[in-house]
């Protein structure tokens, strides 16, 4: 009678405690983290996406030379994030000038010690310290990897890099402060939930910069008529969108900073959900608008389509229903469509596609998230999208002419059609006769 | 002695290799070329702009033969690779003054 007593009293207070709370709070902590570890990672494989696109739009002469840059821009980003970026982008409070200037020269990052403890971590309502700089890290680096594809195939290496330095030690993270460091973006109320104006239209923006200054490929442009120079390895570009698709997972859902509450993973869930559907969207209105423009489909559009897509959700994964984020990444898809050729027509010379897909979609997906979340209204997100633009678009224009007038951007025409691998690396990327 | 050389569509590759090697011509060298002649070449698109491809790929066999096996080879790679389209391609002959073996010095007929 006692063991059955014990037994009822146990049931009772069991399933009374699992409707007291999701996790103790350090498990919240511990799922936080999870959180940003998987969505980190995830996010640096997106690295391997952006390398493998462009190496499969270059032509083969221009190969080694973009997986270099890819591998570089990468290295060096975690480099500047970690010195300056970081605490540049989150000053905690700490402002020089408040809401719009944390710091020149910021502490570098600092992570907690070995095997902390519950009472001595950085903040155990949130995430391990090294969990969110390695995930906030991620977001960094996608944004320099953008540029890199569409200076492609005649920007020299070294100034690139250096331009990376810069992107990624200040220019990303001041204007990144203003949202998501708390700054006077975050204050007015402009939204913008993973970053489809704060990482996809700054290296859009940083690459039309680019592609202005530098000017176009030797022969891109004869007698108003537009010259392709098709890519060399499609397949390549094409695994590199699934791995970008993948590694988006990530960048939207571990975007939603939480996953220790029942609510938070559902949100996670809807995230993932909505960002493919975003991706396939995108994908598909490309695929159609080819056929019916065309004639025939275009790969290479659905490529970048599937990308608008993404990009178009990113602003806003949470808020809208499968069928809205299908929409939204619908139109990005439609949007890249029309832009690429358009950007011919101003000779601006894009090899990927990489400012209509992130700087053109990048200003949708922002624009469109008070369609689906009613705490956002359009002229907010506007004015966060003209101010980030500004910015990121001037500073980076004078960067890319002092770079210009230092050390000159591209190479002689000489070297632009031997092809790159041979002057700037002296490397070939396909070397032997093929089988 | 005569030296051969053919451009062929891709896709009849097999069945020329095979015939002749039925007639006894028992080596050839392959290589992917690209060219025209009448057939002109295609229109395409690539991300919205229009452009013209001249050159369409296409396969050339050379084979060295003895001047008794010259007019069937020939007449065999003509009647195999015939399509009856344009863009079959064409075959050249070449007078041909010598011919060495590599790995035993053989010359002239023997070395084929």
């Amino acid at each position: 009678m006692k063991n059955i007593m014990v037994l009822i009293f146990l049931m009772i207070s069991l399933s009374s405690s699992a409707f007291a709370q999701d996790v103790p709070e350090h498990g919240i902590f511990i799922l936080n983290s999870l959180l940003f570890l998987i969505g980190g990672f995830l996010v640096m494989f997106m690295a391997c996406g952006f390398c493998m696109l462009e190496a499969g739009l270059v032509r083969a002469k221009n190969t080694t030379t973009q997986l270099t840059k890819n591998i570089a821009l990468f290295s060096i980003s975690a480099i500047a994030y970690y010195l300056i970026g970081y605490n540049l982008m989150y000053p905690l409070g700490s402002w020089v000038v408040e809401g719009y200037f944390s710091a020149l020269f910021p502490a570098i990052a600092v992570l907690e010690p070995v095997g902390v403890a519950a009472d001595a971590v950085d903040d155990l309502s949130y995430a391990s310290t090294a969990s969110d700089y390695f995930f906030q890290l991620m977001f960094c680096a996608t944004t320099a990897s953008i540029v890199s594809g569409t200076v492609a195939e005649r920007i020299k290496l070294w100034p690139f890099l250096l331009f990376t330095l810069i992107l990624t030690a200040f220019i990303y993270p001041l204007q990144a402060s203003w949202k998501w460091g708390g700054g006077f973006l975050d204050e007015m109320g402009f939204l913008d939930f993973a970053g489809s104006t704060v990482v996809h239209s700054v290296g859009g923006w940083a690459a039309l910069a680019g592609a202005m200054v530098l000017g176009a490929r030797t022969g891109k442009y004869v007698n108003n008529k537009v010259i392709p120079m098709p890519g060399a390895n499609l397949p390549l570009a094409t695994l590199g969108t699934f791995i970008l698709w993948l590694g988006w997972f990530g960048f939207n859902g571990g975007s939603q900073l939480a996953m220790g509450t029942i609510g938070d993973v559902a949100d996670v869930s809807r995230i993932f959900a909505n960002t493919n559907t975003a991706a396939a969207g995108g994908a598909i209105s490309a695929l159609i608008l080819t056929q019916v423009l065309y004639k025939k489909v275009d790969l290479t559009m659905v490529l970048n389509g599937a990308l608008a897509g993404l990009v178009s959700i990113t602003a806003e994964p949470l808020t809208t229903s499968l069928g809205a984020a299908t929409i939204i990444g619908g139109i990005g898809g439609v949007i890249v469509v029309f832009a690429i050729p358009l950007l011919d027509k101003f000779k601006i010379d894009d090899v990927v596609g990489a400012i209509s897909v992130h700087l053109i979609a990048g200003i949708w997906g922002t624009l469109a998230v008070p369609i689906t979340n009613s705490d956002g209204s359009f002229v907010t997100q506007l004015l966060g999208i003209v101010i980030v633009g500004v910015f990121t678009f001037i500073i980076s224009y004078v960067v890319w002419t002092i770079l210009k007038s230092i050390m000159g951007i591209r190479v002689s025409e000489e070297d632009e059609l031997k092809g790159l691998d041979n002057s700037e690396l002296g490397m070939d990327s396909y070397p032997e006769f093929k089988q | 002695m005569k030296f051969i050389t053919a451009i062929i569509q891709p896709s009849k590759l097999d069945a020329v290799q095979e015939s002749l090697s039925g007639i006894g011509i028992s080596g050839m060298t392959v290589s992917e070329v690209k060219g025209y002649g009448r057939q002109k070449g295609k229109s395409e698109i690539y991300r919205g702009a229009e452009y013209d491809i001249n050159f369409i790929p296409k396969v050339k066999i050379e084979i060295a033969v003895s001047n008794k096996d010259a007019s069937n080879a020939v007449e065999n790679i003509q009647e195999v690779s015939n399509s009856g389209k344009i863009g079959d391609g064409k075959i050249f002959v070449f007078e041909m003054s010598k011919a060495i073996r590599i790995r035993t010095g053989e010359t002239g007929e023997e070395a084929l």
